[in-house]
């Protein structure tokens, strides 16, 4: 069984885990075009290499971000969340009425 | 054909030529460049010289023909899709399967068993309605069977599986097997006798692009000038996209596969139930064949693990109790370019000259024959989309127009 180092439970088996996906920036949902949130939605990195990545922990309901090799599957380092986001993402709202028309 | 292979029975020597020798060296330039010499590439080949005329094409395969997915998958034609830009595409394919044995005079074992499709909940015998009324409007042939003539079809089915028993069966007469090797092996000869040349060993490890265009195609045998390329390496489709600056919604994972021992025949149909994320088929050696669902998290490794073999197998021995008595013999794995709507990449890039045949997932074998047709036909025209691929494009994904075929899979991924 392969083990996963949770960064608050320590190891556990992997079977205990739920992958996440890349972690990669949010565009300003107001401010981007269709074609940003498309690429921000959809496209992957999905490098054959060392890849950052959101993982669950079931159990307690905990997010972390681990760093892997998506070729040898060796997981190199896990950290919590909070050493990369350090503040919360604040997107101010548009005004009523004066929403951006979006363009292609 | 048949006095040849008698002669051949005959006679002690055995084979002196082989059927296609790789050329022993690159040319400076080529018409078209097929990166990938698969079952998809070496069916491009074929078509671009049958149809369109276009000899003057190499394909280059990093490893021998074949050796990619086109081995590794486990060989299900079908057509019961759940969208009709899918069904539409999915029967072309099937209906050049048919006769691909004749067009190569070369047997590829084409066996139509049927597809049973189990569901075990109100909501997959629903879905399973629809697909049976589309898949039926658009020519094909698929029934709705309920659990009496589930079992008069497949005796040893265990109906009753542990908390969900079986309440339906999609019942898809045109589902069918081939041998795979042979189909790549046919379509490869073919491409060959016509003009094509197929390059083992050869791995395309860049481009040159100018205007927007790729020039030339770097190889690990020197640099080849090409008028276009096409791309068919699944598994592999984000490295070689990424070279060109190409992002693509593709996240890659492995699909595992295994084989028992031979037993007597007691299978016609393939079964697969999504629930049970299992489906199950006895090849003509009579082995049976299990496989699944793909594993849990992306990877570019076609290892084995014990959990998701142990999980797989608890959901085989359910549907046929029998099985826990037989011993496994192979287990494999394939890597998988899955896509968000669990449909195809086909067409156009941002790169002039540069077209896609990506994102297979779990059903490129089953789309060979189409697909490769259908990518001659975009290469020779230079660029006019043939329609029955045109809701596949990359562009898709931008527009919002995805083809959603995630519960028309086997085995949910």
């Amino acid at each position: 069984m392969k083990l996963m180092p949770c960064p608050l439970n320590g190891l556990r088996n992997i079977t205990e885990f739920t992958y996440g996906g890349e972690v990669s920036v949010m565009p300003n949902p107001d401010a981007a075009t269709d074609a940003e949130w498309a690429d921000y939605v959809f496209n992957k990195t999905n490098p054959a290499g060392v890849v950052r990545e959101w993982w669950l922990h079931n159990a307690s309901g905990y997010w972390f971000i681990a760093e892997r090799d998506a070729v040898t599957d060796c997981v190199l380092k896990t950290f919590d969340p909070g050493e990369l986001f350090t503040a919360r993402a604040e997107f101010p709202v548009a005004a009523e009425g004066q929403q951006k028309e979006k363009t292609v | 054909m048949p006095f040849a292979l008698l002669r051949y029975g005959l006679s002690s020597d055995p084979v002196k030529t082989p059927d296609f020798p790789p050329p022993s060296s690159l040319k400076s330039s080529y018409d078209v460049v097929i990166v990938g010499g698969g079952g998809h590439g070496v069916a491009a080949a074929y078509y671009l010289a049958k149809r369109h005329g276009v000899t003057n094409v190499a394909v280059l395969e990093k490893g021998y023909l074949g050796g990619g997915n086109t081995a590794r998958n486990t060989a299900v034609i079908r057509s019961n899709y759940l969208t009709p830009e899918s069904v539409k595409f999915y029967i072309a394919s099937v209906n050049l399967f048919r006769d691909l044995s004749n067009e190569f005079d070369f047997n590829i074992m084409y066996s139509e068993r049927g597809q049973l499709t189990l569901a075990h909940s109100d909501a997959t015998v629903r879905a399973f309605r629809q697909r049976c009324e589309v898949n039926r409007h658009l020519g094909g042939r698929t029934e709705m069977l309920d659990r009496q003539q589930i079992k008069e079809l497949v005796p040893l089915l265990n109906l009753d599986t542990g908390h969900a028993p079986v309440l339906a069966g999609l019942w898809h007469i045109d589902g069918a097997t081939a041998r795979h090797d042979a189909v790549a092996w046919g379509y490869a000869r073919g491409a060959v006798a016509r003009g094509a040349e197929f390059h083992p060993l050869t791995e395309a490890l860049d481009f040159v692009v100018e205007k927007n265009r790729v020039t030339a195609v770097k190889t690990n045998r020197g640099t080849v000038k090409c008028g276009a390329v096409v791309q068919a390496v699944a598994g592999s489709s984000s490295i070689l996209m990424s070279k060109l600056g190409i992002r693509a919604p593709i996240h890659t994972y492995p699909l595992q596969a295994m084989v028992t021992q031979p037993v007597k025949p007691f299978l016609t149909p393939m079964v697969s139930s999504s629930a049970l994320h299992c489906y199950v088929q006895q090849t003509g050696r009579g082995e049976v064949l299990i496989g699944g669902g793909s594993d849990p998290y992306p990877l570019y490794n076609a290892r084995s693990t014990l959990d998701l073999k142990e999980g797989l197998l608890a959901h085989a021995v359910e549907m046929f109790p029998f099985l826990a008595n037989a011993k496994l013999m192979r287990q494999w794995a394939g890597i998988t370019d899955m896509t968000p709507d669990y449909s195809p990449i086909m067409g156009r890039s941002p790169i002039d000259n540069y077209y896609l045949d990506a994102g297979w997932g779990t059903y490129g074998f089953k789309a060979t024959p189409i697909c490769g047709k259908s990518m001659a036909e975009l290469v020779a025209s230079g660029g006019q989309i043939p329609e029955i691929i045109a809701p596949f494009s990359l562009e898709r994904f931008s527009r919002f127009r995805q083809i959603n075929e995630m519960g028309a899979t086997a085995a949910s991924h």
